[in-house]
């Protein structure tokens, strides 16, 4: 059979290219924070894959805390475009 | 005191957790349960505050904490797959009719509303926009509103679910 | 064997809801619209990747008595858990933001948040 895990992370790579084209386009700030939002979920999925090609436990570690920092630097951007800091 | 020894266990539950594997006192190393108490005891005292701000100890009974993952796996996992079935079939045809309700819930806890909310926002077609912090309404964009709904002022929040009443599952956890 | 055909179903499940939520995200009319594909459809592709990983690190589990594989496991257990929670609490942040800075959804029946004063 054929190995799965690297198909799977080129086409988890490509969803984060075409991420990009709305991340240019978005008419309102918000837009751009939500396509922002979404790199960051692909990067930890396809972060978490890696981990298991390379067999390296630490590359998972690093997956948690990018998508906690990621998490409170969504609140700050929003906080911001809410007007309340 | 209450306070700190919950925030104690729960950190030093999720040190745990993180060095599963380390050696062999069961699945840890001296060092490691060394370092995690005294971790914890250091957390608890700089964070017991934020934890029980609400000054209530109901959720520190361990059958309604059991009840979390039977919720999670059982019918709030059913609703997030019809969920997301929902969402490929309108991102494919474009078949839309967005707006804004208001639905009212009768939780009065912080913790229900918190789980009510984050239910929604992962469950059928709809997110949580805004939430009425003296009626506990919640404000949801909804992607496809049912005819005849645009007219009712308050919707209860039963009406959004099909398959499984989750709104008397956190009912029963949290409440 | 088994476990194979399983990692395969749940890689291509998450890659193809994955893909989903990124052309909603191009294809939506309104930013509202375009939070429902983002939230629900990556989170749940995302969380069914990892479970391909939990369930690749198990079945080696079993074959091969090595403490690294559950590790593996458990880790990767922990990364679901983190995105399934934090994707839904930041795009409820994200949604309240852009309503109080304005942002209305453009093709909408009916609007009770506006209608509320807020």
């Amino acid at each position: 059979m054929i190995d799965p895990w690297y198909p799977a992370v080129l086409i988890l790579i490509i969803l984060i290219c075409l991420c990009f084209i709305r991340l240019i386009l978005g008419p309102t700030p918000a837009d751009r924070v939500v396509a922002v939002d979404t790199v960051n979920t692909l990067t930890v999925a396809s972060m978490v894959l890696l981990g298991l090609i390379y067999q390296e436990v630490i590359f998972i570690d690093v997956a948690i805390v990018y998508a906690l920092l990621s998490f409170v630097s969504t609140l700050y951007i929003a906080k911001y475009i809410g007007g309340e800091l | 005191m209450i306070a700190f020894f919950l925030t104690f266990f729960l950190s030093l539950f999720v040190y745990l957790i993180l060095t599963a594997g380390s050696g062999n006192v069961g699945l840890w190393s001296v060092s490691e349960l060394t370092a995690g108490v005294a971790l914890s005891l250091v957390t608890a005292a700089i964070a017991r505050k934020f934890l029980c701000r609400a000054g209530n100890y109901r959720m520190a009974n361990p059958l309604r904490f059991l009840l979390i993952p039977v919720y999670v796996i059982g019918p709030f996992f059913l609703e997030v797959i019809k969920a997301n079935l929902d969402v490929a079939y309108r991102v494919i045809t474009m078949r839309i009719r967005p707006g804004i309700i208001r639905v009212s819930s009768e939780l009065k806890t912080d913790l229900g509303i918190f789980m009510l909310a984050n239910s929604i926002t992962l469950t059928p077609g709809t997110i949580t926009v805004d939430i009425d912090e003296k009626t506990h309404d919640l404000f949801i964009h909804n992607i496809n509103v049912g005819t005849g709904d645009e007219q009712k002022l308050v919707l209860r929040d039963h009406e959004l679910f099909s398959i499984a009443d989750l709104p008397a599952w956190i009912r029963r956890i949290a409440e | 064997m088994i476990a194979e055909w399983i990692i395969v179903a749940f890689l291509a499940i998450g890659v193809i809801f994955n893909a989903l939520g990124v052309i909603g995200l191009l294809r939506f009319p309104d930013l509202y619209t375009r939070m429902h594909a983002t939230t629900k459809a990556t989170t749940f592709g995302s969380v069914f990747t990892t479970l391909a990983v939990i369930v690749y690190a198990v079945s080696l589990y079993f074959s091969t008595i090595e403490p690294q594989f559950i590790v593996l496991g458990i880790h990767a257990l922990i990364a679901a858990l983190a995105l399934a929670f934090t994707n839904a609490v930041g795009s409820h942040a994200i949604a309240r933001a852009a309503h109080r800075s304005g942002i209305l959804p453009v093709p909408a029946v009916v609007d009770r948040l506006k209608e509320a004063g807020r």
